[in-house]
């Protein structure tokens, strides 16, 4: 099959070498776990449990708040010994249930099991939602509001996201090798809600064995398995349609504006727990790994397990830790310490030491334009930047800053080191405050 | 050679002619009044007045429109010009300068991570809510600096900024882009400020401030019409400004300081023997 | 306690490459026509680079002082353009025109403007041409090479375009250029500017550059392309009042002015099809001040003209962004 790619792009080194052949290992569970109330994109649930309580596992701690929004689950029994503002992903402090595990792992009796064959579109989808399934490539998108396409979209085909494109994660490719059948149900069960026929799995060309695995157990399913060339952002939505089927998602627009929807790979296997088992999303697969980590490994992570434990996992900590990185290298969020809990978009933890670091003070722009060959959204990345400094929010967005993915390719390679992707950000904040005042 | 002269000169008178014509019919009506506003004008356009700019504001006061004490850069002077010009009485508002509730620099405060990335206060507070470990404290990173239309703030070398009571017309550029409102706008008569902008409880702010408000009360247990202590943080009462001052040898974290004796730590701006702008409200 | 953890902006990975290494590679690829100049030239050569570059680091150090800014020598742009302005001088150049070159092309080239990055012109090509004007008698007195060894002194010698130009103003027909004098032109054995003469030398460190990808093929091969074509229709038009192509390409500053000068990331548009917009007007430029112009160079005029233009070329060519809706 040949590798279909998109324009645009680089290949950091991929670094996954440290954690790609180890198998799934389940993690322990720590001391306590933290569980925020805010962890998906759109509104945060509303806490509905107090200090005191005994809780099961999958029991709902925390309701969903409004259409864009999905219920938080315990991911443990045990009982709730806080329930306060507590350090979070995003660097401040923020509702959070504290539970303290019991130690017998007791799931939540009034969740049943259910057979997909026996519902239809609409029953399906509010086990998702009530299952608090939201995207695990890190978007952290409610993944019914992504499979209820408003009046007018017609959808056509199913694309599944096995890229993994950052340097280092390993999660998604172990989850192929180990647990495909999973991801599989998942698909039939989403092709079932959108009343779509056609599914491809997109995987890099860097993961052989799980791309020849999957077309086995696809070959009875009828859903496609396309080898993409190795590039980031290949895992990127936009880039990812663009590359299987040669449709570009309009700007300003969503993927659905093609007749596609986009889930990744880790999203479909959690579905088909939720509706098959009837199991809600309370743990999910994240590699640990790093430079900074003494052995790297992908960890099976309950909701709300603090880094520590992760780091202590994987014996420890190799040098002084110099940035936590939640995510992976290109986009992940820098983190204040690591107190701080796993929640459901937690891909990866990745720890740098300062040798690890290149840290060199940001010279002019010499105009190379490299930041503008390697933009997948074929930007002008060191305009847009140069506008954002100056506070020239109106000639920023002439030159769509808000179509950037922040993918930071461009930041990678710029010579003079500038922080474009912040300064983009900054200009993106600067638009939308503006539209808001108006 | 008189071909040439011919024809230049002739060439010229008939542009100029032409320009004369242009410049009688195609006339714009200004009012002549709008024309002299815009003459006492400090020019800086720093929107203060919320107008686009000292044209917008010298239109606006011609109309009718726009009260003439709008110009906290022109002061009391442009007021009384103002108000001669269009025939008023006018009283202008108490002067008000802008002054940085901090003196938390590196030297005295921690920071809770160290930051890489753009020197912008505003990209930074987004950021984990900023380096310092004080959540009011000031940033250091200069956006305040490079919003002065007027070159009156400097950043210290340890990461502070101070604005400079002679340079500061009362602008409010700095107060809005500031994102810990660390900057607040006080009387210019006004001397003696409490330094902080934190809310924490005392034992917290030791932790990462030696120099910052404790909430202990002495400074109001002193002098108790100068001071009103909210939430953990002192700050002086405005309208008894002037005894507030007696305070500050009592303060155990020395974070109160009148302006008249110092800036600072660090800061290169003299401080002036007598008051500069003596105007009272008329 | 300060925390000792680092938090920025995503990404936290770099590629590992800085201006200065750019810099660097592009004073590397000058390395062989550098050398080849002091071999066919001899020490006035060997003078004329290193004042030059000892010149702008000197300037590019007083300035950064006086403009108080922080020391910007190591990112080595000063000594490239010191570099590129020596290649650009005759052998015989005096030293006091080779310092007062390298002033112009830092303090009124580069530094006006703010510094590296901000300069609309190149920097080195300024130098020249304002040296050009100033001292024509000086910058158009060329010597023929005398190789190391060979015993030979200085002898004034007419480059071949000079020859050209005088020729067909003169008589209205080429001279007697021999055949073999092409063989001369590609190794180096031609009187003109230091780095005019050796075209196998240029083209080594353009395909050095091309390979460390410090630049694209674009402006090379558009401008190079474009001086063919053009030069290519009036060769066949007349072959005996206008050179053929290949006399064009090997000849005079093209090859210094199509790897090093035109490339120059500063200077040049930021987008491909600018980039060849870009070469195609140097090269059109180039051709027409040769054959009809008052000088018998035109790379230095041309390139600075479409230097000019970049700006406008980088509005008119912004690449169209993924998802470009139609009605905008």
């Amino acid at each position: 099959m040949t590798l279909k790619t998109f324009t645009g792009g680089l290949h950091p080194p991929d670094s996954k070498q440290s954690s790609a052949h180890k198998p799934i290992e389940r993690c322990p569970l720590p001391a306590e776990l933290v569980i925020p109330a805010a962890q998906h994109i759109g509104a945060p649930a509303e806490i509905c449990v107090a200090v005191g309580d005994q809780v099961k596992k999958g029991q709902v701690i925390a309701q969903a708040k409004g259409f864009v929004s999905v219920p938080i689950h315990a991911s443990t029994s045990g009982e709730v010994i806080a329930v306060e503002p507590r350090l979070h992903p995003m660097g401040r402090a923020l509702p959070a249930v504290v539970i303290k595990p019991d130690g017998l792992d007791q799931w939540d009796e009034t969740l049943t099991a259910n057979d997909p064959g026996q519902l239809d579109a609409e029953e399906l989808k509010t086990l998702v939602r009530e299952a608090g399934i939201v995207g695990l490539g890190g978007a952290t998108f409610p993944a019914h509001v992504k499979l209820s396409p408003p009046e007018g979209k017609t959808i056509d085909t199913l694309i599944l996201n096995g890229v993994e494109c950052e340097p280092y994660l390993t999660a998604d490719h172990r989850l192929m090798l180990e647990q495909a059948e999973r991801i599989i149900d998942g698909i039939n069960i989403l092709r079932k809600i959108l009343g779509v026929k056609t599914a491809i799995i997109g995987i890099e060309a860097n993961k052989p064995d799980a791309i020849a695995h999957l077309e086995k157990e696809c070959a009875a399913h009828d859903i496609q398995v396309q080898p993409l060339k190795v590039q980031y952002p290949q895992g990127a939505e936009k880039q990812l349609i663009d590359a299987c089927l040669g449709r570009q998602v309009p700007s300003g627009g969503l993927p659905m504006d093609c007749g596609v929807v986009v889930q990744n790979v880790g999203t479909c296997a959690a579905i088909s727990d939720a509706v098959r088992l009837g199991r809600p999303l309370v743990e999910r697969i994240a590699t640990v790994t790093g430079p900074g980590i003494s052995e790297p490994k992908n960890l099976l992570i309950a909701i709300g397990t603090p880094l520590q434990h992760l780091v202590d996992q994987c014996g420890g900590l190799e040098g002084e830790p110099a940035k936590i990185i939640m995510g992976g290298p290109m986009m992940g969020q820098t983190q204040l310490s690591l107190e701080v809990p796993a929640i459901r978009g937690t891909s990866g933890l990745l720890i740098f030491r300062e040798q690890d670091l290149q840290i060199k003070p940001a010279g002019p722009c010499i105009r190379c334009g490299r930041c503008i060959s390697v933009c997948p959204i074929h930007l002008q990345p060191t305009t847009i930047a140069a506008y954002a400094r100056l506070e020239l929010i109106d000639e920023a967005e002439s030159y769509h800053a808000l179509d950037c993915i922040e993918c930071g390719c461009c930041t990678y390679i710029c010579p003079a080191t500038l922080p474009l992707v912040q300064s983009i950000r900054h200009a993106k904040g600067g638009i939308m405050a503006k539209r808001r005042k108006l | 050679m008189l071909a040439a002269v011919l024809s230049i000169g002739g060439i010229g008178l008939v542009a100029a002619a032409a320009l004369g014509v242009a410049a009688k019919k195609f006339a714009v009506e200004v009012d002549p009044r709008e024309l002299a506003i815009l003459e006492v004008l400090p020019g800086a356009n720093c929107g203060a007045c919320g107008q686009p700019g000292c044209s917008g504001y010298a239109k606006g006061v011609a109309d009718g429109t726009l009260a003439p004490n709008l110009c906290p850069p022109g002061g009391a002077d442009v007021v009384e010009k103002i108000a001669r010009i269009m025939g008023i009485e006018a009283v202008s508002a108490e002067p008000q300068i802008a002054v940085v509730l901090c003196q938390g620099d590196n030297s005295k405060a921690t920071q809770k991570y160290r930051y890489l990335g753009l020197s912008d206060c505003n990209a930074a507070q987004k950021i984990a809510d900023g380096p310092k470990t004080c959540p009011g404290g000031c940033l250091g990173l200069g956006s305040c600096q490079r919003a002065c239309p007027f070159g009156a703030i400097e950043m210290t070398p340890e990461g502070l900024a101070v604005i400079s009571r002679e340079k500061c017309t009362g602008c409010t550029k700095c107060v809005a882009v500031c994102p810990r409102q660390v900057i607040r706008m006080t009387p210019l008569a006004a001397t003696t400020h409490v330094l902080c902008n934190s809310h924490d409880k005392g034992p917290l702010i030791r932790k990462y401030c030696q120099i910052g408000c404790i909430g202990c009360h002495i400074c109001k247990k002193t002098v108790p019409d100068a001071y009103a202590v909210e939430d953990f943080l002192a700050r002086v009462d405005y309208a008894q400004h002037a005894q507030a001052a007696a305070a500050i040898e009592k303060c155990p974290t020395k974070c109160i300081r009148d302006f008249s004796s110092g800036y600072p730590q660090g800061s290169s701006f003299a401080s002036p023997t007598v008051p500069v702008k003596t105007e009272t409200a008329a | 306690m300060d925390n000792q953890l680092y938090l920025s902006s995503s990404p936290h990975i770099h590629s590992g490459e800085t201006t200065d290494k750019v810099m660097r590679l592009v004073i590397y690829a000058l390395l062989p026509a550098s050398a080849l100049s002091i071999y066919f030239f001899g020490l006035p050569a060997l003078g004329v680079l290193l004042i030059c570059t000892l010149g702008c680091l000197a300037f590019e150090a007083i300035s950064g002082k006086l403009m108080k800014q922080p020391l910007t020598l190591v990112d080595g742009s000063a000594a490239l353009t010191g570099i590129l302005l020596a290649l650009n001088l005759p052998p015989s150049c005096p030293w006091w025109i080779a310092l007062f070159g390298s002033a112009v092309a830092i303090l009124i080239g580069k530094q006006i403007y703010g510094g590296l990055g901000y300069n609309p012109f190149n920097p080195a090509l300024v130098a020249r041409v304002v040296l050009l004007i100033s001292f024509p008698v000086q910058m158009t007195s060329w010597t023929a090479p005398a190789p190391l060894g060979s015993g030979i002194d200085a002898v004034t010698a007419a480059t071949p375009l000079g020859e050209m130009k005088t020729a067909v103003m003169l008589t209205g027909k080429l001279p007697e250029l021999a055949g073999s004098g092409f063989g001369h032109y590609f190794t180096g054995n031609m009187a003109g500017c230091l780095g005019e003469v050796s075209a196998a030398a240029l083209l080594l460190g353009g395909l050095f550059l091309l390979y460390k990808k410090i630049i694209t093929w674009h402006i090379p091969v558009s401008f190079l392309g474009t001086v063919l074509l053009i030069g290519g229709i009036f060769w066949l038009v007349d072959p005996s009042k206008y050179p053929s192509p290949l006399f064009h390409l090997l000849t005079g500053g093209l090859l210094l002015g199509a790897f090093f000068m035109a490339t120059d990331m500063v200077t040049s548009p930021v987008a491909f099809k600018g980039m060849l917009i870009f070469g195609f007007g140097c090269g059109l430029l180039t051709v027409l001040i040769r054959l009809f112009g008052g000088y018998p160079e035109g790379v230095s005029f041309a390139i600075l003209l479409m230097n000019a233009c970049t700006p406008l070329i980088d509005r008119y060519t912004r690449p169209k962004i993924y998802g470009q809706v139609q009605n905008t």
